[in-house]
Order: structure tokens, then C-alpha cells, then sequence
């Protein structure tokens, strides 16, 4: 283990990473962001989730700043009298753990297909490819209506709250699997051309094992880097979906239902109800975006700016 | 007493859209225990898809078209997958051409050892840890243990060619079939690395094919030498080539270059400046294979019969083999 964090503390890895200020400002950003999320219940001076804490009559609080602040609510309240500081914690939370679920689905049915799309005959390769297209030409709203109906019929409006985010991370990550997928396979297509493939086959391994031992550790590099990508992706899908009222209800607000529950009085003067979850959804997926560059330019020497 | 591999007119096609080229045409030979072929030829004549047969290993659309191999009695060309997957690696090894790449970058070279070793006998990590070191040692890698744990990277290109035969031994195999193991390497290295070879055959009484276009090396590693149209001993065949593709190769290293029937062994002093012999043209494209003789619009001994029919491989006066209707 010290032996590890040795290896770690000398590698050329950290070394370029510290060497870059936007990585390390990113990392820094995306720390916070995650930690305070993550944390939301000790950090949050008030719990957005318990009905009974929240007062009408706070409702459209202005920021502390402004006339009218209240010192309780250090970025003001929305339109239901929720604490708008507490919200954006506990929203960003519900928006990392769709986001990564998500992409932990996507990689899972993506990798499996990938590799044998790529590595299984021609047939099977069409086969998978061409249920990848289809998959791809539905957009995740287009999923996201049909299953949320679905979802709605069997376990009715009332319950929806409880099944929203094992929901969205089911939709986000049946819709965006094909990206992983191609990746995948584009990159078993070139590894399986080396020799160290044929070397496999003649020492008389069997090709679930090479498949799986050989050549999957030699396409993750692309995997890593397009999961940052798509963790991304997946938060703004999942915000996009909530604003539309396919996503996180209010009552269980995410950063994107939070965006959307204050649009209605974005022009009767509270602006900070759709602003700060805003910023906020923004400095994070920018952040995750920024970390993926490095990361993509990181593991491929071939893109190096001298 | 039976051969332990027996490879009788095999023949490989690769099937085009259409049509079907031969990429290995009528292809015999046999090699008995601990013995060392050396198959030779020119680029393209179809010496590793030759290698790759003999495991049964032809890549699409390449395919088997006839003939037969023997390995241990058991004709591999109709064998199961089951039973080549057990002969693959385990009796039969292969050693490729550069080790750069016949290594996985991402795993280290223990587990890459271990994972051969426990595909096919029944053994618990750390014993197939000890036959790894066993081998690694008797390829003369220097603290085996550290090296177990390093990745392919960390090794320069002979240390990466001795693990590759390292792992080729792993599982004691009867035949190694070594795919021009030394043209990767610059030529020092390349002499160890055929050293460590022979030696390795001749105390573990392994049989060996090696596949190579290098007639030197050739000449001081085996018994028995195929060229693609010939076949004979090792001594007499570069000695006295009968067929003359075989001359035109030996005539066209540069210190044979003064008479084209000298033996290798006969280094002569570089001469005065002067071209070298050299065979004419080069291989003929598959699709467009003369008739008669495949060699007859490069051949000096060209006839009409050379153009009509296609000469077989028969025994020739001193008991080799030779495709040729022009020598006796």
C-alpha cells in the first residue's frame, strides 16, 4: 500500500496534472462541489425534504444581500419557502448520484455489447450495431416519456417520488448506452488486429477469457475518458428532463427541478430561485468537462501540444 | 517409429468474393522428436500462414483445403476445438516474429506466464509461480522474481523475446514453431536469441520449426531445411542446392556472391566491388500464378515442360526432395 502511494507520488500522472492549473482548478471546483453534495446533511442549515421545517409565508426570500434577506436563508427561498442554499446541496446530490448511476449503466450494457460486437463474428457484430443505431435515433426525452408513463401507470403519481431516481438512471442510461458501445467496439476492432491477440489464441486461451482478460484492460483508456464526458452529459440530460417535468419531482427537488420550479417567476423579480441552481449545474458539469479534456489529452500522447 | 508431426500436401486457400487463392499449395513435410526444420522462403511465399496451419490457427478468410496434420498421431486439421485449444500452447508453442507486440501491455509479465500455465494443467498460482521462475531462469533472465511483477515496458527487446520464449516453454511443448523470432531484434541480440533457442531445444529435446528468410541462421540451427519448392538436410542442401530457386537465394548472400553453389561455410573475403546475384522478379501475385512451374518466368533453367505442367515434390538422386523437372 505505501509502496502504491509511493509509485503514485512519483508518477509522470501527477506530475502533468499538477502541472496544468486548469486541472488542478477543476479537480479543486469538482471536490468541493461533490463533497458539499455529498455532505449535504451536515452542511445544509435546513432540510429541503422535510415538509413540516418549510414555511409559506418564507416563501421568495431574497438573498441575504438584498433588502428584504433574512440571515436563515443565505441565498434566499423559492416559491414554496425552502431554503434555496439547502436545496442546491441536497439538488446537486440527487444530480451526481443520476448522473454516475447512470453512466455505471450505460458502461455496463455498453462494454458488454461492445465487446462482443467487436470481438464476435460479422453477424452478431450487425446485429448489435444496428439495435445501437435504433437505440440512438430515440432522444432520452422520447425514452424518458414512454417509460414515465409506464413507470407512473404501475406505480401511480403518488408513488413516483420514491422510484424518480432508480427511474432517471434506468432512462439516461438505456439512452446513452450506444456511445459506449461504439467506443468500445471501435477499439476491440483495432486491438484484436495485434499480435498479442493471436498470441492468446495460440497459447489456447479461450476467447471469452481473452476477450474479456486481453483486450478489454487495453480499450478502457477511451472508456475512462468518455465517462467523464458522459457523467456530464448525463447530469444535463437528467436537469434538461427534470425542467420538463420528466425528471425529479418538486417535492424531491434536483438542480434541474429546481431551475424549473423557479422559471415561473423568473420575471416577476426572483431571479436568484432559477439563477443559483443554474450557476451551480454549470460550475459542475464544466468542471467534470474540464477534468475529462485533461484527461483525454493525458492518456493520449498523440494529442500533446508540445 | 512415427513422426511427431507429419504435415502431408497441405493446402490453404484464402476465399475472395469470387474466387479462392492458394496461399500454401501442396505443402509435405515431416519433422521427427527433438528434430529442427528450418522453412524458408520469400516474403509472401507463405511460410507463416504455413506455421499458423499447422495449429489450425488460418485467420478468415483464409481456410484449410486439403492435405492433412499429424501431431502425436491426431490430424489437427479435423480436430475439435476442445483438443486444439489443449494442444495449442501446450504441445505445440509459437514464438512470433516481435515481441513488442506478442506481449499485452496492460498485464504484467507473471500474470501473463500464470494465466498460460493455468489453462492448461491443474495447478495453484503460487506452484505455477514456480515453474514461471523455473523458465525464466533457464532463459537466463536475471532476478526472475523482480520481473515477474514488471510490466512487458519495463523489458528492452531481447529480455521481451527471451520472456516470449520463456512462456512458449512454460508447459514443456514438443514443437516450438518459431515465426522469424530475430527479425525484430538488431543482430547481436539476434545471435543470442537463436543460441538460447538450440540450446534450449537440444536439452529439452523439443522439436523446432523455424520459420525465416535467413539462410545463415538457418544453416546453424537445423537439421533438415524446407524451402518453398525443395527440401533436404540442412548440410547438403545449402552445401549443394539442387533446385534453383534454392541456388538463387544462396547466390545472392554476399559471400556466396562469386559462385552460386557455395557452401555457407565458405566466408570469403569481401571482393572488388560487384553486384550480387539475385533471384529476377519477385513472387508472382496469387491471383496470377503461371501455369507449369510457379517459378518458371524467374527460373535460368526454364523449359518448355516448366510452362505446361507443374512439377511434384519427388526424391531426387541423393534422397532430398525438389519440385523441379530440371534436376535429376
Amino acid at each position: 500500500m505505501a509502496g502504491l502511494l509511493r509509485r503514485f507520488r512519483q508518477s509522470y500522472f501527477l506530475y502533468s496534472f499538477l502541472r496544468d492549473p486548469v486541472a488542478v482548478t477543476s479537480f479543486a471546483l469538482f471536490v468541493i462541489l461533490a463533497s458539499s453534495a455529498l455532505l449535504a446533511p451536515v452542511f445544509a442549515p435546513h432540510n429541503p425534504y422535510d415538509g413540516a421545517n418549510i414555511d409559506i409565508m418564507d416563501a421568495e426570500t431574497p438573498p441575504l444581500w438584498k433588502d428584504g434577506g433574512n440571515p436563515a436563508f443565505l441565498l434566499g427561498t423559492d416559491n414554496q419557502g425552502r431554503d434555496l442554499f439547502s436545496a442546491i446541496l441536497y439538488g446537486m446530490r440527487v444530480s451526481l448520484l443520476i448522473g454516475v448511476g447512470a453512466v455505471a449503466m450505460q458502461a455496463c450494457i455498453g462494454i458488454m455489447v461492445g465487446l462482443l460486437s467487436g470481438y464476435g463474428s460479422r453477424r452478431l457484430d450487425n446485429i448489435l450495431m444496428r439495435i445501437a443505431d435504433v437505440q440512438l435515433s430515440f432522444s432520452s426525452y422520447m425514452v424518458a416519456i414512454f417509460l414515465g408513463a409506464i413507470v407512473q401507470m404501475t406505480f401511480g403519481v403518488g408513488r413516483y417520488e420514491q422510484v424518480a431516481v432508480p427511474f432517471l438512471v434506468l432512462v439516461i442510461g438505456l439512452a446513452e448506452w450506444p456511445q459506449y458501445a461504439r467506443t468500445v467496439r471501435a477499439s476491440v476492432l483495432a486491438e484484436k488486429k495485434k499480435e498479442y491477440v493471436e498470441a492468446a489464441r495460440v497459447i489456447g486461451l479461450k476467447p471469452f477469457r481473452i476477450m474479456w482478460r486481453h483486450i478489454l484492460p487495453n480499450t478502457l483508456t477511451p472508456v475512462l475518458v468518455i465517462s467523464t464526458v458522459q457523467v456530464a452529459n448525463a447530469i444535463m440530460s437528467e436537469a434538461a428532463l427534470s425542467f420538463l417535468g420528466l425528471g425529479m419531482p418538486v417535492t424531491k427537488p434536483s438542480l434541474g427541478s429546481l431551475i424549473k420550479s423557479g422559471f415561473q417567476y423568473f420575471f416577476s423579480g426572483s431571479w436568484w430561485i432559477t439563477l443559483f441552481p443554474g450557476v451551480v449545474l454549470i460550475l459542475l458539469v464544466l468542471s467534470i468537462n474540464l477534468l475529462g479534456d485533461w484527461l483525454r489529452d493525458f492518456l493520449n500522447p498523440k494529442l500533446y501540444k508540445d | 517409429m512415427q513422426p511427431l508431426l507429419d504435415v502431408s500436401s497441405l493446402t490453404v486457400k484464402f476465399a475472395l468474393r469470387d474466387t479462392a487463392l492458394t496461399a500454401v499449395n501442396d505443402v509435405s513435410f515431416t519433422l521427427s522428436k527433438g528434430e529442427r526444420l528450418g522453412l524458408v522462403g520469400e516474403s509472401g511465399a507463405g511460410k507463416s500462414v504455413t506455421g499458423f496451419s499447422i495449429l489450425n490457427l488460418v485467420s478468415k478468410p483464409g481456410f484449410i483445403a486439403g492435405g492433412s496434420v499429424l501431431f502425436e498421431g491426431r490430424d489437427l486439421t479435423r480436430a475439435d476445438a476442445e483438443t486444439l485449444r489443449d494442444i495449442r500452447g501446450n504441445r505445440i508453442s509459437m514464438i512470433f516474429q516481435d515481441p513488442m507486440m506478442t506481449l499485452n501491455p496492460v498485464l504484467t509479465v507473471g500474470t501473463q506466464m500464470i494465466e498460460t500455465i493455468r489453462a492448461h494443467k491443474k495447478v495453484t498460482r503460487k506452484e505455477a509461480e514456480a515453474i514461471a521462475l523455473d523458465k525464466l531462469r533457464k532463459v537466463y533472465i536475471p532476478s526472475p522474481e523482480r520481473r515477474l511483477t514488471q510490466y512487458p515496458h519495463e523489458f528492452s527487446g531481447g529480455m521481451r523475446q527471451r520472456i516470449v520464449i520463456a512462456i512458449a516453454l512454460l508447459t514443456s511443448p514438443s514443437l516450438i514453431i518459431a515465426d522469424e523470432p530475430t527479425t525484430a531484434l538488431d543482430v547481436t541480440i539476434q545471435a543470442e536469441i537463436m543460441d538460447l533457442l538450440l540450446e534450449l531445444c537440444q536439452s529439452e529435446d523439443m522439436g523446432l520449426i523455424l520459420i525465416t528468410h535467413d539462410l545463415g541462421v538457418v544453416s546453424q540451427v537445423t537439421q533438415k531445411i524446407a524451402v518453398m519448392y525443395a527440401m533436404g538436410d540442412t548440410a547438403s542442401v545449402v552445401g549443394a542446392p539442387l533446385h534453383p530457386y534454392t541456388r538463387g537465394l544462396l547466390g545472392a548472400l554476399p559471400q556466396c556472391a562469386d559462385k552460386a553453389d557455395c557452401g555457407l561455410e565458405t566466408v570469403a573475403a569481401p571482393r572488388a566491388r560487384r553486384r550480387l546475384n539475385q533471384i529476377p522478379g519477385s513472387m508472382p501475385s496469387l491471383s496470377d500464378v503461371p501455369r507449369g512451374c510457379p517459378f518458371n518466368n524467374r527460373c535460368e533453367l526454364c523449359e518448355t515442360v516448366c510452362t505446361t505442367t507443374r512439377p511434384l515434390l519427388e526424391k531426387k538422386s541423393d534422397g532430398r526432395l525438389a519440385a523441379c523437372h530440371m534436376v535429376a
